[in-house]
This record gives C-alpha cells, structure tokens and sequence, in this order.
C-alpha cells in the first residue's frame, strides 16, 4: 500500500487529459502579485536554467545559485547524442503516445504514468522554444529540422546539433536567463555551494549556502525552494560526470525530511573509453549515437591477441546483433552494458588491458564514405583521438559501461514537489520519469520539461494561497542553527588532521560502490558492501586530511563535503539495491534473472516506488512505498529481441 | 600498455588570494602516465602535496571532456598549451618528454582578476551575453519548430560560431587582453539565423558596447584563433566588425531592417 506522505497528487482524467485537466483547475497568481514571491533555485543546468528564466519571465523574483563561476558550465552541457520529441517530422509514425510506451517500456515498467505521459506531450514544445531562442539544431539541405535513431526506439525522433546537443540547449537556456540577470529579473549567486536546507512549521523556508571564494556561510529565505543539482552518478568516483557533480545538495535536502526514490536505479553508459590507468580521474562518454553506424564486437573466441584488422569476419562476434536482431546495434543501455560486461568478463575483452570491446566504423565508413561519417561524428572521432592517441577511422573504438546518469532521486510528486511541502526537484535531481532505466536523448528532454513546462505551473499552484502572508526571514532561529550546524561540519573537516585526502577515500569508496552495486549485483555483494562502506566510513571520519584554510578557495575542503555525502549516499544505495528482489533496468540482480540470462522483474511484489526517509542513520532509513498503478498501459516483459 | 614520463619539473604560479603577490613555485613530480591528462598530473601533484601537509594548487576544471569550458592554464606561455584546437583537461602527457620543465600560469588579463593560484575571474564574459546574447523569446509563445526552414550552410555557419565554450583563452592569448573572439562567436552565431534578426542591430551594439568595457581592443594579431580550443574562426570577428558599423545606422531609426 502507498504510504501516506508518498500521494503522487495525479490529476484525474484520461491519460491524455491530466495534464490538460491540471491547468484547468490549478490557482493562479495574479501577474502584480508574482513579484511578491521569492523563488530559489539550486544549479544552473538545464532544468534550472530553464525554471529561473520562464518564472522570472512570468514575473517572480528570482534567485539562482551555482557552484561553478559561470552558470553556462553546468554540466548538461556534455551531453552529446540528442533530444527526443514527439514531432513526428519524418512522418515514420511517432506520436505522443508511442513516446510515454517508449519511455515507460526503457524504464522497465518502473516509472508513474501520469508524470511520463506529461513529458512526451510537451517535448514537442521544447523543441519549437528552443530552435526560438537560437539553437542551431542539424538541418536538412532543405532547411527543415533532421532527425535520428537512438537506442531502445524504432523511430528517428532525436533532434540533435552535431555532437553537443547539451550545450547548445544548455547556452539556449542560459541565454535566455542572462536576459532575465540583465533586466535584473534574476539575481546570480555564483561560485556558490548550498550546504543545508531550512524547514520552517513544515515547510521549506529557504537554503544556507557556503561562498566557495571567501568561505562565508549564509542564509536565503525564499516562498519556494527548486533543487536542479543533478545526479549522483560521481558516487561511483569513476563516471563520465563532470568532476564536480555531487549529491550534497538533494542529499542534505533528503536529510531534512525529503524522501529519496529507487537510489539503486543507476545507468550504466555501455559506449565509454575504457579506463587507461590508476590516475584516472574520470572516464569519458563516446556519444549512444555512435551506435546508429558502428558496430559492437569481440573477437569469437577468448585470448585472442590479434589486432582488430587481422581478425576475420567469420572469427568476431557481433554479439548484440546476434542476440538482439530486432534492435541490434540500439538495444537500450543497460541491455548493451551488460552484454559488454559478459564478453569482457569471459576473457573476450580488447585493447592493451583487455578491458573493452570494439565499436567499428569500417562498414559505415565503407558504406556511407568518409565523409558522412565525419560529417556525423567527426567530432567525436577527434575527442577519441586525442584521449586515446588512436585514429578510429583506421582502428575501431574501444569502448567500456560507465557509470553515466542516476534515475534515482529525490521524490516528487506530479507537481514536482519533494515531502518537504515548498521544495521541489526537476532534473535528474529528481526521480521521476525514467524508471529503472533511461532512454537515450531523453534526460536532455525530461530537464527541459520540469524547467520550461512544467515548474512555471505547478509552483504558482503553490504559491497562490500564500499571498501576503509572512514567511520566516532569515533572521529565524532556525536559519542560524543550519548555518551554525555546516560552520561546524567544515571547521571538523580542517580539524580531523589525519594522513588521507578526500580523494583518497573517494577513490576507495567509488570502488566498493562499482564492484558491488554496479552492472550486476548480489544479496552478499551487497552485505559486504553494507559492512566495508561504514567501515571506510569511520576511517573517513578519523583520518581524513584536509590541508588548507576554510576562509579562501579550499577545493580539498569542498571535496571533503562532498566525499561525507557520498558515504552516506552510498549505503542507501546498497540498502535499496539489496531490499528490491527482483532485477529491473539499471539493476541487476544475479539471482533475479531468466534462463538467457535477461532480468526478471516481479510486478506482483516491486511494482513499486521505493522512497526512503532519513532517520539519522542511513543504515537505518526507512523504506516506504508509492504503488505504481499502469491504467493505461499493460505491464510486459520487457524483450527487444 | 602506457607509458610512464620521469621527472617533470613543473614551475607553478601560487598567489594566496586576490590582493596578494604571487610567486612561482617549482615542484617535482617523479612519474606520470603518457595516458594521464594534463590535468590529472595536476590531480597527482596535489595529492603529493597534502601528503606533505601543504595546501593544494587551486585551478578550475570541471567537465575534463573539453566542452564545459571551466578549465583554464597558461601551459609555457600557451594558452591550453602546446596542443591545437584542445582544451587543457584534453591535453595528454604524451604530448610532453621526460625531464621537461613546464611553466603553469594562470589567464593573465586585466579583465580577469586572479582569484587563487591558478584560478580567475572570468565573470565579465557573462556580463557580455546579458546585454545582448540572447534572443528575446519567452516560453510558451514559439511557433512550429519547422515554421521557418534555414538554409544548411546557414544552420552551420551559426553552429560553428556557437560552439564556442566561454573559456577565456582568446582573451588570454591577446597581448591587448580583448575578448573581440568571445564576443564576436556569439553575435554571430544569433545574428545569422533568421530567428536572431528582430534584435541584430541592437544585439551588436550593446554586446560590442559591454565588451569595450571589460576588455582591451582588438588589432588583429589573431593569436586568439590559435589558442582557441573550438578553432573559432577569426571571420567571426569581421562579420561582427561588419553588423556593429551597419548597427551604428540602423540604430538610429530602427525603420528598416533590412
């Protein structure tokens, strides 16, 4: 049964009318009475971008808050493939409905109805807003829109600009919120870092931030609070997010009373560089769309040493065209990391660590000349060549899963708002609309959607019956313990004078998480996870070294905030991933899957939301649930053989 | 498998804080992987340096794939270093020798105030784009994406100015400290598109306006297409020259907009 607090609020109505439905009969904020209202909002992503812009547009007064020195560095701008719309341009029979199906069925039948059939209906706003702003979208030599395929789709729906469609929507949205900061709409914090969040009579009152130039810590109060922090994909330390991608902000959120959902749902990118070294600091995409024209393989049989060229057809497997011929080359992203895996781990993985398999552009290239293919990728054929020191028009790609995107989230409910009535999430800070699994060209989408389309709406539904009545200012006794409270935790950070450096404990800490709550996971992995983790913990908490003071840029200092979140992070990681007996998506569970070796979810027991409440202890949090109820669409196995 | 560099001498510009003196400071670092980037051999100086108790190198950095545009150095007196059209977090060692000395500088230009060590302020670009880099539509009122098809070389020809990631290295690289590159890939990119013509003429006046009063002026050396990691194309800078002197008409009565 759902607990109480975990209500989704969907509106009622047929599939295609919630949302419809929803705007009828939400209340409205006189255009006079916006400026009244002070908004927060928390990273300058594409999800948060979009929410300052469209709310300080709408007539709110806004704030914005990003740790980096410039908000157009957020890290949505790495993404690379696309962003899919249900235009159907190409005339190849989208719609909106086959793009919720598409989205619900990559999710493994682990996402809310409601909130998924909202994101396909305005993804085709986004793209008219964004091609309005500006953003210099492929085209075809007759002027329209081009569009392409993309992993765990039939159809080309995926609007992209060469391979750096996030930063293109990115600089878009940032554009359009620089023009609110120079009509002094929108106030910018930069290289600011939220440290806490504050919760007044039960509602959230406003956030502390520490400044990370001068090391002051302060307080802003504010009628509503967005989070856009993203992902927590770095608690795996190795991944392909940008180095400083963290959880604090959704996790200090969670510790004051915000319930994290499906930690355990984390994707697993199957079309990254494999690792090189031990001084590796991170690991880097090569783009999914990559896979529309190569083509995966490992040579037949294991110990193989011969370099790719000299391999005969007849002795490569093309493993995802031989086990999924439907889909072939796009199978979606969890199937394909873990074929990846399964052909590495059986002795079968390339390259001078053996630790990858090939992504091979000689048919495409031979097919489709050269040119098309620099045309389309050469880009990233370039990034390649300069990592690796290899020309992937004459060798094949190497590529390996990395940790990539986090489904998992902060819980919301279809008006995007956390348990903490005034607190919302949008983005991949949230857990909303991906399941267990997300689909290429689709997070670019989902943030864009909460910034531009949804937020605007659903807050000023809130906001409505506040008007004019006092909220805590920060002068509130409770603003003063918050900001006390992270004095305090970062003075012990300086004080611990132990012999580690963050980074140290990051590095150990990424490598239980990967090892035992990664690709594949088991009940003992996972207890031993549950048992290294807050050991590791402990000497964390003792030995740490931070080198520095706390009143100029310390970025050991940051870290070391970072890493403590992270800790904790990851033991609800473990705790879910060990607590959902059944495997789904992005989790895998060993003991969990059919005779060919594909997941098995169980519907009767895990048809459900897992959101869990901090109790002060993240060993002992507990679990409730949200039922998934599927009006619309009927639960089946997931197959793209 | 990689190979392993020797005995780097890096000499790197440590300044406490913005009003303080800075000073170079040499540091050795035994052995690095050929596969490491620049950047992680900075990551492997400062885990060297709190194993010593010292306080660790600041620097900006973030994305390490090249396109956030946070990463910054001055790497023996390139900016980005030696490498053409790369960003310094996708410099590789195997770029460099063993024994090599290498001089890490921050960006040095009066517009950008060094915060610490290797770190700047480059908050003046943003004021750029907020006088001007934008175009003015609201959410909610687009029209049909398809509405208004552009020519493909056009699309293009905006894309290559819009691939510009903010860095600052044009600027750096200027002996005049001018950030004529910066701006002018934004204007251009805007102000080619059918989408970007109802502001064009008072897009380039206020950026080009904004900009004259962070920077330095531009006289053509052209040192900030060579250090630019996108290879921005000087063009942009003549095609923004070319609009700022037409703006200078037209903004005086907006009557046509031809």
């Amino acid at each position: 049964m759902t607990d109480s607090l975990l209500q989704s609020n969907t509106p009622a109505g047929s599939i295609a009318d919630k949302w419809d439905n929803y705007k009828a009969d939400m209340k409205l904020v006189n255009p006079n009475n916006k400026r009244k209202f002070k908004v927060l909002v928390v990273g300058s992503g594409l999800a948060g971008a979009s929410a300052a812009a469209s709310l300080a547009e709408l007539g709110y007064d806004v704030e914005v808050f990003t740790f980096h020195d410039s908000p157009r560095r957020a890290h949505s701008i790495a993404a690379q493939g696309g962003i899919n719309a249900a235009k159907n341009y190409r005339g190849d029979g989208d719609s909106v409905h086959r793009l919720f199906y598409d989205t619900i069925k990559g999710g493994d039948f682990r996402a809310r109805e409601g909130n998924v059939h909202r994101l396909a209906q305005v993804s085709v706003n986004i793209i008219d807003q964004m091609v309005a702003q500006g953003v210099p979208f492929a085209r075809e030599y007759g002027g329209l829109l081009d569009t392409r395929s993309f992993g765990g789709s039939q159809l080309q729906r995926t609007f992209y600009a060469r391979g750096q469609t996030g930063q293109q929507l990115l600089l878009g949205a940032y554009q359009q919120m620089a023009r609110q900061i120079g009509l002094g709409t929108v106030k910018l914090w930069n290289r600011v870092e939220l440290v806490d969040t504050v919760t007044v009579d039960g509602r959230c009152a406003g956030i502390v931030t520490r400044d990370l130039v001068t090391g002051e810590v302060r307080s802003h109060a504010g009628h509503a609070t967005v989070l856009c922090t993203g992902g927590y994909g770095n608690a795996f330390f190795l991944s392909t997010n940008a180095m400083n991608c963290n959880v604090t902000a959704a996790w200090r959120a969670h510790r004051k009373g915000a319930y994290f959902a499906n930690p355990c749902y984390t994707q697993i990118h199957p079309t990254c560089i494999p690792q090189a070294d031990d001084t590796q600091s991170k690991l880097t995409l090569m783009s999914g769309s990559l896979r529309n024209d190569g083509r995966v393989w490992v040579p037949l049989n294991a110990g193989d040493n011969r370099a790719a060229d000299e391999i005969p057809e007849a002795e490569r497997d093309y493993y995802l065209e031989r086990l999924y011929p439907s889909f072939g080359n796009l199978a979606p992203r969890d199937i394909s990391s873990r074929a990846a895996k399964r052909a590495v781990d059986s002795g079968r993985g390339v390259g001078p660590l053996k630790n990858g398999v090939y992504l091979d552009f000689s048919a495409a290239i031979s097919r489709l000349g050269k040119d098309v293919v620099k045309e389309r990728y050469g880009n990233l054929f370039d990034m390649y060549e300069r990592i690796t020191g290899e020309n992937p028009y004459d060798i094949p790609m190497r590529i390996y899963p990395a940790s990539h995107y986090t489904m998992g989230g902060l819980w919301v409910d279809y008006e995007l708002m956390t348990t903490i009535p005034g607190l919302y999430a949008a983005g991949e800070a949230n857990f909303s609309d991906h399941g267990a699994n997300r689909l290429g060209a689709s997070a670019l989408m989902q943030g864009l959607a909460d910034g531009y389309f949804v937020l605007p709406y659903t807050i000023g539904n809130y906001l409505a019956p506040m008007l004019n009545k006092p909220v805590p200012g920060t002068d509130h006794e409770a603003f003063k313990t918050a900001e006390n409270e992270a004095r305090g935790r970062f003075q012990t950070f300086l004080d611990i004078k132990g012999t580690r450096s963050p980074d140290h404990f990051h590095r150990e800490l990424g490598k239980i998480i990967w090892d035992r709550c990664g690709m594949e996971r088991t009940a003992e992995g996972l207890q031993q996870a549950l048992t290294d983790i807050p050991a590791l913990y402990d000497e964390f908490k003792t030995d740490l070294r931070v080198t520095g003071t706390g009143s100029s840029v310390n970025q050991t200092l940051e870290k070391a905030g970072r890493v403590d979140d992270f800790f904790q992070l990851g033991m609800l990681m473990c705790r879910d991933a060990l607590e959902r007996n059944e495997s789904c998506g992005g989790h895998f569970r060993a003991e969990y899957q059919d005779e060919e070796g594909e997941a098995q979810r169980d519907d009767d027991n895990f048809a459900h939301v897992a959101a869990w409440e901090f109790t002060g202890d993240p060993m002992k949090s507990n679990r409730h649930k949200e039922e998934l109820e599927f009006e619309t669409i009927h639960l089946a196995k997931r197959s793209y053989k | 498998m990689s190979n392993h560099l020797q005995n780097l001498n890096l000499k790197i510009w440590r300044q406490d804080g913005p009003a303080d003196g800075g000073r170079f400071e040499s540091y050795l670092v035994g052995s690095i992987s050929d596969e490491a980037s620049f950047l992680e051999l900075l990551d492997v100086l400062n885990e060297q340096l709190i194993g010593e108790g010292e306080d660790a190198i600041a620097f900006d950095h973030d994305c390490r794939e090249g396109i956030c545009g946070t990463c910054s150095l001055m790497i023996d007196g390139q900016a980005h270093g030696p490498q053409r059209g790369t960003a310094t977090c996708q410099l590789h060692m195997r770029k460099f020798a063993s024994g090599d000395t290498i001089v890490v500088e921050p960006w040095r230009a009066t517009a950008f105030p060094i915060l610490k060590d290797l770190m700047v302020d480059r908050s003046p670009l943003d004021r750029i784009v907020e006088a001007g880099g934008f175009i003015t539509a609201a959410t909610g009122g687009a029209p049909d994406a398809n509405i208004i098809p552009i020519p493909k070389p056009v699309a293009d020809a905006a894309m290559d100015a819009a691939e510009c990631i903010g860095c600052g290295a044009c600027v750096a690289a200027c002996p005049n400290g001018a950030a004529n590159l910066f701006t002018a890939a934004k204007v251009s990119h805007l102000n080619l598109l059918p989408q970007g013509q109802a502001e064009r003429w008072s897009r380039v006046e206020a950026m080009v306006e904004t900009m004259d009063e962070h920077f330095g002026s531009c006289t053509n050396h052209g040192e900030c297409e060579a250090a630019c990691p996108k290879s921005i194309s000087l063009d942009f800078i003549a095609l923004m020259h070319k609009d700022y002197r037409r703006a200078k008409v037209k903004n005086r009565k907006l009557i046509s907009q031809i």
